[in-house]
């Protein structure tokens, strides 16, 4: 039974149906796909990472799948690229969805190009993929010196009108200074987290499993390292958090609000429960705020550090 | 997970097509398939052609760089498998045609060996560009299942297309389904058969394919994942699609046109 607890919030100023956006790399290649993830519940759909030309991403194995704990991928920023990519965003706009438009580039001028088409496709807001592990020259080599990050969204945000959120990676000593120096050039929002750089062997091939090698893991596993995250970002920034990382049920998602999210990504759930699991997460959201006496999930927001340090009596 | 097997047979079944087989324990319904990961390579999903047993086996023909290299391995390669992955053929209808084109009968096979051992009669209908191309006549015939065979140049049975040859059997005898795998203009053809004889059809399809976990949306086919929603899926779900027979998507996820 869903409850009765409001789930809109407002976020990066985009307002969302609910907290739970389909996270970037996940069902995004499409625009019926990313119409199927609203259809079934999502409060908003983020794109692939568009780059400026089409790209296969790195050859197979791209996946390893571990039991319900865990996925490692290296998939390697396969997109259609800039050109073809405004059909698909059309066919998601056209059935109503909240479309958050994720661009990916080497650097701040490049991320500007990419976010002014992006931005003319009508999207809500543009996510900046600072933090994908395992692409040479993107993501998280871009997106690992403070100055860098703070020179992109900067940029980014004197090109489009749009709410410009930066994607934070935790492959990094101090991901809240990257999450500051967005909050500095100006972003919107942060999202926190990436994938968590890793790695798999087969003993008996005597090889890495990845084509590339090295990975990045999501899934359950990384859920208290984002959290982790999410924590010290919301102690450093003003700007609101998405949380990302391992968030499999309505109880993740909140531990998530209580660290300090405003809304959560989820992205592995869908390979392990199916793409039905927005509108569980959605309905088991609101009874577990209900459960708690939270009337909106606005009111959980950063809940835990408020009870930091003290001994409190469990609810 | 994978798991790392060594190849036990490799059989040359046409010019174009070989059969791999090695241990896998796991259970495999006919239909489904397994991701195939040659090491140092690439790694793709291939139909699983022979279901039974201890000994698994999949037959796959050569297209790209990869399936080319699979056309050279020998018996003691170490490969990788992942899976079963997909849905199956629904066994249940009685009086089954089966038409298959080039490759497509890897897929066929198995499950038209497992609706004889469960009592149904299978009538197959079998094409290729030329007879040696023909992949599991025998084991089709073997199996006791009726086969008619189609070639382009007329090198054994009907000259021409394979769905001429399903048609005529389709408006002579009575079936309960069609089962089909083979090029998508086959099976949008298969499909018109299938809707003239009130019988439905169910077809078996293959887009690029990268996690086969319904997650990286590789293999996205209208509102499908064909690796979570398929591989067989009923032809009114698929075959009106503005897609089908006329794209595919990409490695990068671009449309493609066939």
């Amino acid at each position: 039974m869903p409850g009765v607890a409001d789930l809109a919030v407002r976020c990066a100023g985009v307002a969302l149906r609910n907290p739970f956006l389909l996270a970037s790399g996940i069902w995004g290649e499409s625009g019926e796909s990313l119409a199927g993830a609203w259809r079934a519940g999502a409060g908003g759909v983020i794109t692939k990472s568009i780059g400026e030309s089409a790209r296969a991403g790195y050859p197979n194995p791209t996946v390893e799948a571990y039991d319900r704990w865990g996925m490692l991928n290296a998939m390697g920023l396969p997109n259609p690229g800039m050109d073809e990519y405004p059909r698909e965003i059309a066919v998601a706009r056209a059935a109503g969805a909240t479309v958050i438009g994720s661009v990916f580039a080497g650097e701040a001028d490049g991320f500007a190009r990419l976010a002014r088409r992006m931005a003319a496709t009508g999207v809500s807001a543009i996510e900046l993929n600072l933090s994908c592990p395992h692409a040479e020259g993107f993501g998280s080599e871009v997106g690992s010196d403070p100055t860098e990050v703070e020179r992109i969204v900067r940029t980014v945000v004197g090109e489009v009108a749009v709410p410009v959120v930066a994607k934070i990676t935790p492959n990094t000593a101090d991901p809240a200074a990257l999450a500051a120096a967005a909050e500095r050039g100006g972003a919107a929002a942060v999202s926190a987290i990436n994938t968590v750089r890793a790695l798999a062997i087969d003993v008996r091939l005597r090889r890495p499993v990845l084509a590339h090698g090295l990975g990045g893991l999501s899934g359950p596993a990384i859920k208290p390292v984002g959290l982790a995250c999410v924590w010290q970002i919301f102690r450093r920034v003003k700007i609101p958090v998405i949380g990302v990382g391992g968030i499999a049920t309505a109880r993740d998602a909140l531990e998530y609000v209580m660290a300090g999210a405003r809304a959560v990504e989820v992205g592995t759930a869908v390979a392990f429960d199916g793409i039905g699991v927005f509108g569980r997460l959605a309905a088991e959201l609101s009874t577990l705020l209900d459960e708690l006496g939270y009337r909106r999930l606005d009111d959980a927001v950063g809940a835990a550090h408020a009870g930091a340090g003290t001994p409190a009596e469990p609810i | 997970m994978r798991t790392a097997v060594r190849l036990t047979e490799c059989v040359r079944e046409t010019p174009s097509t070989v059969t791999l087989r090695f241990p896998y324990p796991a259970s495999i319904d006919p239909g489904q398939f397994v991701m195939v990961w040659l090491p140092g390579d690439d790694e793709l999903p291939m139909s699983v052609s022979y279901t039974d047993g201890p000994s698994k086996g999949v037959t796959i023909k050569a297209m790209g760089v990869t399936s080319r290299h699979v056309q050279s391995l020998v018996p003691g390669a170490w490969v990788g498998i992942r899976g079963p992955y997909g849905n199956r053929f629904d066994l249940s209808p009685r009086r089954i045609l089966v038409v298959g084109g080039g490759s497509g009968a890897a897929v066929l096979a198995p499950a038209a060996e497992a609706a004889i051992r469960g009592g149904s009669t299978v009538t197959v209908a079998l094409g290729a560009t030329t007879a040696p191309e023909l992949l599991f006549r025998d084991r089709f015939r073997s199996m006791g299942a009726r086969v008619e065979v189609a070639t382009d140049d007329g090198s054994e049975g009907t000259r021409g297309f394979v769905t001429a040859v399903a048609d005529r059997l389709a408006r002579a005898e009575r079936f309960d389904a069609l089962w089909t795998c083979g090029p998508e203009v086959m099976m949008q053809k298969v499909a018109a058969v299938g809707a003239e004889i009130h019988a439905p059809v169910f077809c078996a399809v293959e887009r690029h394919m990268k996690c086969a976990l319904g997650m990286c949306d590789a293999c996205s086919l209208g509102p499908f994942h064909v690796c979570v929603d398929g591989p067989v899926f009923e032809a009114g779900r698929i075959v009106p699609l503005p897609e089908f027979a006329r794209g595919h998507r990409d490695a990068s996820g671009t449309m493609r046109a066939y």
